[in-house]
């Protein structure tokens, strides 16, 4: 591998990595011309609504469809034995996690419903409204069955089983033991035992899933415009599924309306609507309404998990062990399966820590609930929730400062590359670093001041610190291992045009992160160019190199050194025409602002226009044995770790009212370390809108269930989310460790926001109600389980 | 079920429209389909999120909880209204230099909100601003660089109104 610091185009002075440029896309958003999906009309196209299960568990012995058939506007009428015959079934598992099993799934329930929201009728009429009336007129006979709502007695003796042919409601178990945790137990001065429940919340994308599916018979194709994160992904499974060879599969991804993890799945209903095209003949819309958003749309987070750790008189930290559980509901999710989240939680838990001996188990179960899987920052607030709490529990046992136990056990700058307790190999991290520098930027002496005078008044204000790691641009590892058709690689091919200005293709998406300006950031820099003559492609099947999408971080880091690549092989693909136009030697010419210059002394030589216009219409002046190619495509994919973790710490100061219970924010501060940054603004925005994100788990959402199954609180109006006044403004600083395992040195940053709130929330209230001898464990932390904590309810 | 459409006129971004229209359709759904301004998002159908604001008479508004046929004979404007007209091209300038977007789906809401807060108050404070967008949600941004962009260009139009009276 090259080092990055010795590559002058990258980092010279005039490189646009490192700095903030605004998003050239994002001006047509501000003017009403974004495109998302809902926003594309077809001729001919119709649309589908879904009858959905009213019950989280029931046979449906009889479907009548006459009435329904005949209302005004209806095109067809299908349930979901008619679909089975053109959309294969599906399984969520995946190799690499070894003894899961997960039942078959249909696009449209067959024989039983699993949970409130499956669709099991599809109505396809001219409009939406019409759909919706004509849904009104189907009779279901349904036999309501036993459900299974609690994550604990699923595995019960007398718990019914969701799923037959599975023998129990288990999804998948696995367990680890590194070091001696017995003995680690055996001499602690102390032990402290916890239980820490995680909430299921959902993404609650303020799009949301779209997707019109245009089956065009006279060819063979199906063109799919879909609201997505990974449309290469969703190429091959709609392939899949139908029947169809994937070239005849074209996924395009116009605007997308948040995602955050909610769009990477593959979902029955969307693989109903791609069916239906394909029975008719003719274009099919679904839009997802906000109630079946909430139904049918991943959920994540919920997990029970009881802790002990082990600490000595002086603060070493000697043992974690956690026993992780959470119910998924009753599928597993496909292609990324729903145990993803466990698998973290065991594989990450204490992984910011020297200690050695960790023991974990993680269980996974079935549940008559709407499906969970992964969403932004996959088990890291869970992961940091129980690593933070139980760091800060053992500081509170021996009396020492929360600073000061991290400092004493994080893993140590200088102690690079290592392994945690549980194996995961990292490369270079900074913990150390990023608390000395959050301690100052918090101004932690004074807030300790400032609390103790606070509660002299009888006003109870708390600091919570809580340090993290986050697995960011994953290799084949996650999923390719596993069997799934989702590329770990990604790849860009940037073209010169006739007149030098320069197209970008890539495989990644746009969701608003800013891919398409990272990538242009990077192409102009390894290029020569400047950013106005860039123009980046992305979310098209038939147009993009063959890429991963965007998720798990991937898109800085990954996509970006394909850029990165790519500019490069252009710039000396152009070289090398400029040098015989110029009857000099390709290494004595470099490109600069969008001119061909001497590499020596900067003399502009030729702009990049002429070379333009020579190679594509004056080819004949060029020698006869030479063809000048003006277009490079890169791909790139990290090998040398399974993936690059991040770190960094949230710190949050805040002051809790306990005669109601309410939380204020006094100050939040990020240090994050996420390796090269491309663009400031757009990685602290990543971590602003992430903590933000974080906050709304911790503080306010939850999907919430009665015991029958059914979903208390499926509309915006009972389902809490941050508003403006709820959130603080959030100071984030860096810290940049590149991964030197690209040129280009860059980390995710996505996910680290999520991934450390609701750590720092907790603590602070638990920091501030230690004096009344009050602690939370159970996100959200709503006013009630705050009094409740202190006995005031 | 359906009743019998009705035949509405109405301004919409200066251009007087007339469309026969169910009466059961909501003024978002005019808007996005008979009109085919999808710059108006729809969110959540039930008034909350606000990304259907519109302006009405002066006046902004939800266009999800209003039906078609009750704004017969008003004047509202969208958000490709208002870029074409330039009215508040500040704040879209100021967005866009600060990233108070990421999706863009909250933008347009967010944009015909914060015009209306400056037209009403044009110190806001930055508790005044959160306030006052309160009833927009964004799932993106974390709100603060919407803050910062109001804030600024409520102090340019100051400093301007400062010079014009010096
Ligand atoms: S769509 Fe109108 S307020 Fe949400
Ligand atoms: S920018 Fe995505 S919701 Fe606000």
């Amino acid at each position: 591998m090259t080092n990055a610091s010795n590559d002058n185009h990258l980092f010279r002075p005039n490189s646009y990595i490192g700095r903030t440029v605004p998003r050239p896309n994002a001006k047509r958003l501000l003017n009403g011309r974004g495109n998302y999906t809902d926003d594309t009309k077809l001729p001919r196209m119709v649309h589908v609504a879904f009858l959905r299960s009213p019950y989280a568990h029931a046979r449906i012995n009889k479907i009548d469809k006459n009435q329904a058939i005949k209302a005004p506007g209806v095109v067809a009428v299908v349930d979901g034995h008619d679909i089975a015959e053109v959309c294969a079934p599906w399984v969520g598992v995946l190799a690499h996690l070894e003894g899961m099993k997960s039942a078959e799934q249909h696009a449209l329930a067959i024989e039983k419903a699993s949970w409130e929201g499956e669709p099991v009728v599809a109505i396809v009429a001219s409009t939406r409204a019409l759909a919706e009336d004509a849904l009104e007129l189907i009779k279901v006979e349904w036999d309501i069955l036993p459900v299974v709502t609690d994550m604990e007695a699923a595995l019960g003796e007398d718990a019914e089983i969701i799923h037959e042919s599975l023998g129990d409601n288990l999804a998948w178990r696995r367990t680890m033991d590194a070091g001696d945790v017995g003995a680690s137990f055996d001499h602690a001065a102390h032990i402290i035992e916890e239980r820490y429940i995680s909430n299921r919340h959902t993404g609650v994308c303020p799009e949301s899933r779209s997707i019109v599916a245009d089956f065009n018979s006279a060819d063979d194709q199906m063109t799919i415009y879909q609201s997505t994160q990974a449309p290469h992904m969703m190429q091959s499974l709609f392939a899949k599924h139908i029947g169809l060879d994937t070239h005849k599969v074209r996924v395009i991804c116009n605007d997308v309306g948040g995602a955050y993890g909610i769009k990477v799945h593959a979902y029955p209903d969307e693989f109903a609507t791609v069916a239906l095209s394909y029975m008719l003949g003719r274009p099919v819309k679904f839009v997802a309404d906000r109630r079946e958003s909430f139904l049918s749309d991943i959920h994540a987070r919920d997990h029970r998990i009881d802790t002990r750790v082990a600490v000595t008189a002086n603060g070493e930290i000697t043992a974690f062990e956690i026993d992780d559980w959470t119910g998924v509901g009753p599928y597993s999710a496909y292609p990324r399966t729903s145990a993803m989240e466990a698998l973290q939680v065991l594989n990450f838990t204490g992984g910011q820590y020297r200690n050695r001996n960790y023991k974990g188990r993680a269980t996974v179960v079935y549940q008559n609930k709407t499906p969970m899987s992964q969403y932004r920052a996959v088990g890291h607030p869970i992961v940091t929730m129980i690593t933070e709490g139980m760091v800060d529990d053992a500081a509170r046992a021996i009396g020492m400062d929360p600073l000061e136990i991290r400092r004493r056990n994080l893993i140590a700058d200088d102690a690079y590359p290592t392994t945690s307790a549980s194996g995961l190999p990292f490369e270079k991290l900074s913990h150390q670093a990023s608390l000395d520098k959050l301690e100052k930027m918090i101004n932690y002496a004074e807030l300790r001041k400032d609390q103790a005078a606070a509660r002299e008044r009888g006003v109870y204000r708390g600091i919570g610190i809580a340090t993290f790691i986050e697995m960011t641009n994953p290799g084949v590892a996650s999923y390719g291992v596993g069997g799934a058709p989702i590329t770990a690689q990604d790849g860009a091919t940037v073209r010169l045009d006739a007149n030098g200005n320069t197209t970008v293709a890539i495989g990644v998406t746009e969701q608003g992160q800013g891919s398409e300006t990272i990538v242009a950031q990077c192409v102009a820099s390894a290029l020569g160019i400047t950013l106005d003559s860039i123009k980046v492609i992305t979310g098209d099947t038939d147009v993009t190199p063959y890429g991963g999408g965007t998720w798990g971080s991937r898109g800085a880091g990954i996509a970006g050194e394909a850029a990165v690549q790519a500019g490069k092989a252009l710039r000396e693909n152009i070289l090398e025409v400029a040098a015989i136009m110029l009857q000099t030697d390709a290494d004595s010419l470099d490109i600069c602002e969008n001119n061909v210059i001497n590499h020596r002394d900067g003399e502009v030589r030729m702009p990049l226009s002429e070379i333009g216009r020579i190679c594509y219409f004056r080819p004949d002046t060029l020698p006869p044995d030479f063809q000048a190619e003006l277009v490079a495509t890169r791909h790139y994919v990290p090998r040398q770790y399974p993936f690059a973790f991040t770190n960094g710490v949230q710190g949050c100061y805040i002051e809790v009212d306990i005669e109601t219970g309410l939380i204020a924010f006094k100050k939040y501060c990020v240090v994050e370390d996420c390796g090269r940054v491309i663009n400031p603004q757009l990685v602290d925005e990543q971590i602003r809108g992430g903590v933000v994100q974080g906050i709304g788990g911790a503080l306010f959402e939850e999907c919430r269930y009665n015991d029958r199954g059914e979903l208390l609180n499926g509309t915006m109006s009972n389902y809490l989310l941050p508003t403006m006044t709820d959130v603080p403004d959030i100071e984030v600083a860096h810290i940049e460790t590149p991964t030197s395992e690209s040129e280009l040195g860059a980390k995710g940053a996505g996910e680290a926001g999520t991934g450390a709130a609701a750590a720092a929330i907790m603590n602070a209230i638990n920091d501030a109600l230690s004096p009344l001898g009050g602690k939370v464990t159970q996100q959200p932390f709503t006013p009630e389980r705050i009094l409740s904590a202190i006995g005031k309810i | 079920m359906t009743t019998e459409k009705r035949l509405i006129s109405l301004s919409v971004n200066g251009e007087l429209q007339a469309k026969i229209v169910e009466p059961r359709m909501s003024l978002a759904d005019f808007l996005r389909i008979e009109l085919e301004l999808t710059g108006t998002h729809v969110g959540c159908e039930s008034g909350v999120c606000g990304a259907c604001t519109v302006n009405i008479n002066g006046q902004t508004a939800r266009a999800c909880t209003i039906l078609a046929v009750q704004v017969e004979g008003d004047e509202v404007t969208t958000i490709e209204g208002a870029s074409e007209s330039g009215e508040f091209r500040d704040l879209q300038d100021a967005f866009h230099a600060r990233n108070a977007l990421q999706c863009g789906f909250c933008t347009p809401g967010m944009l015909m909100m914060s015009a209306e807060l400056l037209t009403q108050n044009s110190k806001p404070c930055r508790q005044e601003i959160r306030e006052y967008l309160s009833g927009n949600y964004c799932r993106c941004t974390g709100y603060e660089a919407i803050v910062d962009a109001v804030e600024t260009v409520a102090q340019t139009r100051n400093a301007r109104v400062g010079e014009q009276d010096d």
